[in-house]
């Protein structure tokens, strides 16, 4: 997906892993690109989000939007109360550790008009801080408190951000690249 | 924290779990009391966080269903169809049509299976104690059959990306027919017990209501939105697999209440065993698995993919950086935005209900804390 | 004399205790068969053949288990609370009769002093709940107040109708009078009524509230273990066993079988009181539990006034000298209204409501 910054640089930094896994490809096809209705949802979001889309692509049925961190309060209020977006359901929220940046991923899905778009935040690593959007999805709520346990990101504004899946008191954010993994030592 | 009443009286603070009967697994809630009423709730979750999100990154494709196995232990088939059209769309796989029919033959019975074990221990939280064992009769004929194909009862690890592990047994068809007359049989039986039982109707009826705009705000799916009235079905709104092909029922419920979830999982009960019966009748003969590679690669890119499990949508969203591990995985459990609401379900509520309201949400604690 | 009479008393109250202990293992034994056939399983097997020696295995792992008492337990209290509970559910024995002869003391006022002495339980249960430190406990020792209490109403109306039948609160002239036509048939409200508020009265199904094992974990007796939560189990089975023999005594005509000589006495009683407390297990298979206040509303808004319904009715037929038969079909006319009602708020709106669910199934298929 060449539209996506996140993916070129992480492809650049874990080279050590693509190099060791060399040879075994599968008849790989490429990436997909966007259908049909995809593509008429990107429009969709083009236009109605103007300003604030920083780079747009997507693949499959997915049309992608990358946004600024501060602007992502905004953008998800129009997608969810423009009457041609509707995307009333927050389907998923997840942070992907691209080692030089956090990435916050927004799933959206439109339960009346069924269609789907993905919003994308980059965040930097050693500040990574981006708006809530519990207030916009009540459903936020305990994405976004994984996401802070696990990978660090600060929503800010959320009402309690306090541990969800770890333990008060454990340190690190188990879920990025960084986490000393094999050298953790809890027994 | 006192309230404002004639005597002075004080909210009792009640810890239920994660050692508790009814709670399902290790889920713990902080239940503030007033006498019986509940005055607040506080749920915490993540006693069974295994970091399988993390785990995943660093196993190959093939080997990450086995972890998906153990997200949701109770429809496992369900979970590692997810990932495995992950894949597959990702790598562009053309799955042969049988393992298709396969495939959907068996997430529907894990279905049944499923939802018989959602009713036996919904039984149990209202009291009655018949029902888990009059269900466990009827998941057994299904664990049995499962164990006939996969050589598993549980954790089956069957599904390969591209098709299935191996084709089913010879008699496999007979044998589906055979159990599908005695399951019906049974979940009539079921149904009978409990569904119109007037104890249990006026346990379950008003209680932990939710209106469809609050529910879809929290993100829930399933039989727990469709229960709000809300027509949402991935089999429908989203076909995967051979859905398309296949004639059933959604059952819409209204009032999004403790009962209305109950009963819709028992008709979704009886839908998947009209699915069966037509995938038996569609099924083709032919190959079982797609030719790949023995390592599967797929290319640098990213997917999100949705099923119907029998707890509502289950999404993973995966990126590739094009090695034989994914790079992220992240799963969208439907049981841990089952219980976002949980609050607004239990405030007012007796502590009996707080069982009752529980059981009809129906989670399974190894997804919500994946 | 007095020294016979001592020895007499402390001879029938071992035999008393020897045979309540074989009729709490068998309840246990013919619960768990009786359950397991009602849900398709075949219940214990393997200690003893058919099962019969597992309650004596229970009853030997409880007294060897070790008897925990948590740290901060009221520790007096917490020893006491199960001897309170057990001690009136072992004295009321003392009144009922198994035959005419089988009785270790006749009372005139045998009715009352069962009733009198049935509800010191209750103080027991609380006592349990208040000294074991835990909140759950609490919960359930509230719960058997408020339960108890409520329910001891219906159950002493109940018996009152059954008294104002009889003229008399000497069970044995109780029995003795349903020679001709036992009192289920003349009343057949009063023992619904009876059974239902004596069902509550020992916490069974679909009245288990204040041990309720899903939600409070087993109420009183949550941090009990070993011999003491033995005595607890013991009381409650025995209590179950009271109940059922009281229906068998006031409603179903005791010992009175007809055409049998009257050594068959004890046996009569015991398999009508067996069958009694068959039904009862069967309600723990079929029922789900009420609700706390579902349960109060119960007893308070439909058990009582039926009760007094009841005394009314019987006043009534007495008073103008009715016919027997006149006050079973007015008590019938009562419990099929009853069931009418229950039909027509619960059961119908339920079914009406599903089957406009099955209506609007969702079955539209995307682009096609």
């Amino acid at each position: 997906m060449a539209t996506d910054r996140g993916q070129g640089g992480a492809g650049e930094v874990r080279q050590p892993q693509a190099e060791r896994a060399a040879g075994h490809g599968g008849p790989q096809a490429p990436a997909q690109p966007l259908d049909a209705m995809g593509q008429a949802t990107l429009a969709l979001l083009q236009r109605s989000l103007g300003p604030y889309v920083v780079e747009s692509g997507g693949s499959f049925d997915q049309p992608v939007v990358q946004v600024r961190p501060k602007d992502i309060v905004e953008v998800c209020r129009i997608c969810k109360e423009r009457e041609a977006l509707d995307f009333n359901l927050l389907h998923c929220l997840s942070v992907v550790d691209y080692e030089e940046h956090l990435q916050v991923v927004y799933h959206l899905y439109s339960l009346r008009l069924k269609h789907k778009a993905v919003l994308k935040v980059d965040v930097p690593s050693d500040d990574p801080t981006v708006p809530t959007v519990t207030p916009i999805w009540r459903g936020a709520d305990w994405y976004e408190r994984e996401g802070h346990d696990l990978f660090g990101v600060v929503f800010e504004g959320h009402p309690n951000l306090a541990p969800l899946l770890l333990y008060e008191g454990f340190e690190g954010y188990p879920g990025r690249k960084s986490f000393p993994f094999h050298d953790y030592q809890e027994w | 924290m006192t309230t404002e009443k004639q005597q002075e009286t004080v909210e009792l603070l009640l810890n239920m779990g994660p050692q508790h009967p009814a709670t399902h697994g290790v889920f713990r809630m902080v239940l503030w009391i007033d006498g019986e009423r509940v005055v607040d709730v506080e749920p915490h979750i993540g006693y069974l966080h295994r970091g399988s999100e993390k785990l995943c990154e660093g196993e190959s494709y093939a080997q990450i269903v086995t972890l998906f196995d153990r997200l949701d232990y109770i429809a496992n088939f369900n979970n590692e169809l997810v990932v495995c059209r992950a894949a597959e769309k990702l790598m562009g796989v053309e799955v042969p049509e049988r393992a298709q029919y396969i495939r959907v033959i068996l997430c529907e019975l894990n279905r049944i299976a499923s939802h018989l074990l959602f009713y036996g221990t919904y039984g149990l939280d209202a009291g009655a104690m018949t029902p888990v064992l009059y269900a466990f009769r009827e998941r057994e004929r299904i664990q049995n059959l499962f164990e006939a194909v996969s050589g598993a009862r549980m954790m089956h690890n069957f599904f390969r990306i591209g098709g299935v592990n191996e084709d089913v047994p010879p008699d496999f068809g007979q044998r589906v027919r055979r159990i599908m007359g005695e399951l019906r049989r049974g979940m009539e039986e079921c149904d009978r017990l409990l569904s119109f039982n007037e104890i249990f109707l006026s346990r379950t009826r008003g209680i932990g209501a939710i209106d469809a705009e609050t529910a879809i705000d929290y993100g829930l799916t399933g039989p727990n939105l469709r229960a709000c009235g809300v027509p949402y079905d991935v089999r429908k709104d989203d076909p995967y697999e051979v859905y398309d092909r296949l004639e059933f029922d959604v059952p819409v419920a209204e009032h999004g209440d403790c009962w209305d979830r109950y009963w819709l999982r028992v008709q979704e009960m009886y839908q998947s065993l009209h699915i069966v019966e037509q995938c038996l009748e569609q099924m083709p003969e032919g190959p079982v698995m797609a030719q790949l590679r023995r390592i599967a690669r797929p290319p640098k890119g990213e997917v999100f993919v949705h099923c119907e499990n029998p707890r509502g949508d289950l999404g993973v969203y995966l990126v590739s950086d094009g090695g034989p591990k994914p790079y992220r995985v992240k799963v969208r459990p439907p049981s841990f935005c089952s219980l976002m609401p949980l609050k607004h379900l239990m405030r007012g509520c007796y502590v009996a209900d707080c069982v009752v309201i529980l059981g009809s949400i129906d989670i399974v604690l190894g997804e919500v804390d994946r | 004399m007095i020294g016979r009479e001592v020895a007499l008393a402390a001879a029938g109250l071992v035999a008393l205790f020897v045979g309540l202990s074989v009729v709490v293992l068998s309840l246990v034994w013919l619960e768990r068969k009786f359950l397991g056939r009602l849900q398709g399983r075949i219940g214990p097997m393997r200690v003893g053949p058919f099962g019969l020696l597992q309650p004596v295995a229970d009853a030997v792992k409880l007294i060897l288990k070790e008897d925990v008492v948590p740290a901060w337990a009221d520790k007096g209290l917490f020893w006491i609370a199960p001897i309170l509970m057990f001690v009136p559910s072992f004295m009321v024995w003392v009144t009922i009769p198994f035959s005419r002869d089988l009785v270790i003391r006749n009372l005139d006022m045998g009715l009352f002093y069962f009733i009198a002495v049935s509800v010191v339980s209750v103080v027991g249960l609380v006592m349990a709940g208040w000294s074991s430190a835990s909140k759950y406990a609490i919960l359930g020792g509230l719960r058997s107040a408020a339960q108890l209490v409520s329910y001891e109403i219906p159950v002493i109306m109940a018996v009152l109708g059954v008294v104002m039948l009889a003229g008399s609160m000497n069970l044995l002239t109780v029995v003795d009078k349903q020679a001709s036509v036992p009192y289920i048939l003349v009343q057949p409200l009063g023992l619904a009524v009876f059974l239902i508020a004596g069902v509550a009265e020992v916490g069974r199904t679909p009245f288990d509230i204040y041990p309720a094992e899903s939600e409070i974990v087993g109420g009183p007796f949550v941090e009990y273990s070993g011999a003491h939560w033995a005595i607890f189990f013991l009381a409650e089975y025995i209590n179950t066993f009271v109940v059922a023999l009281l229906v068998t005594l006031l409603f179903l005509g005791g010992w009175q079988w007809p055409h049998l000589p009257g050594v068959w006495a004890p046996v009569v009683v015991l398999v009508k009181t067996y069958l009694v407390v068959m039904v009862i297990f069967w309600f723990r298979a079929t029922f789900p539990r009420l609700r706390i206040d579902q349960l109060m509303a119960f007893g308070w808004q439909v058990l009582i006034p039926l009760s007094f319904v009841n005394i009314v009715l019987t006043g009534i037929q007495l008073y103008y000298r009715w016919p027997s038969w006149s006050l079973s079909l007015m008590s019938l006319g009562i419990i099929l209204a009853m069931a009418y009602w229950q039909y027509r708020t619960q059961t119908a709106p339920a079914q009406a409501l599903a089957r406009s669910y099955s209506q609007r199934a969702y079955s539209q298929r995307r682009g096609a």
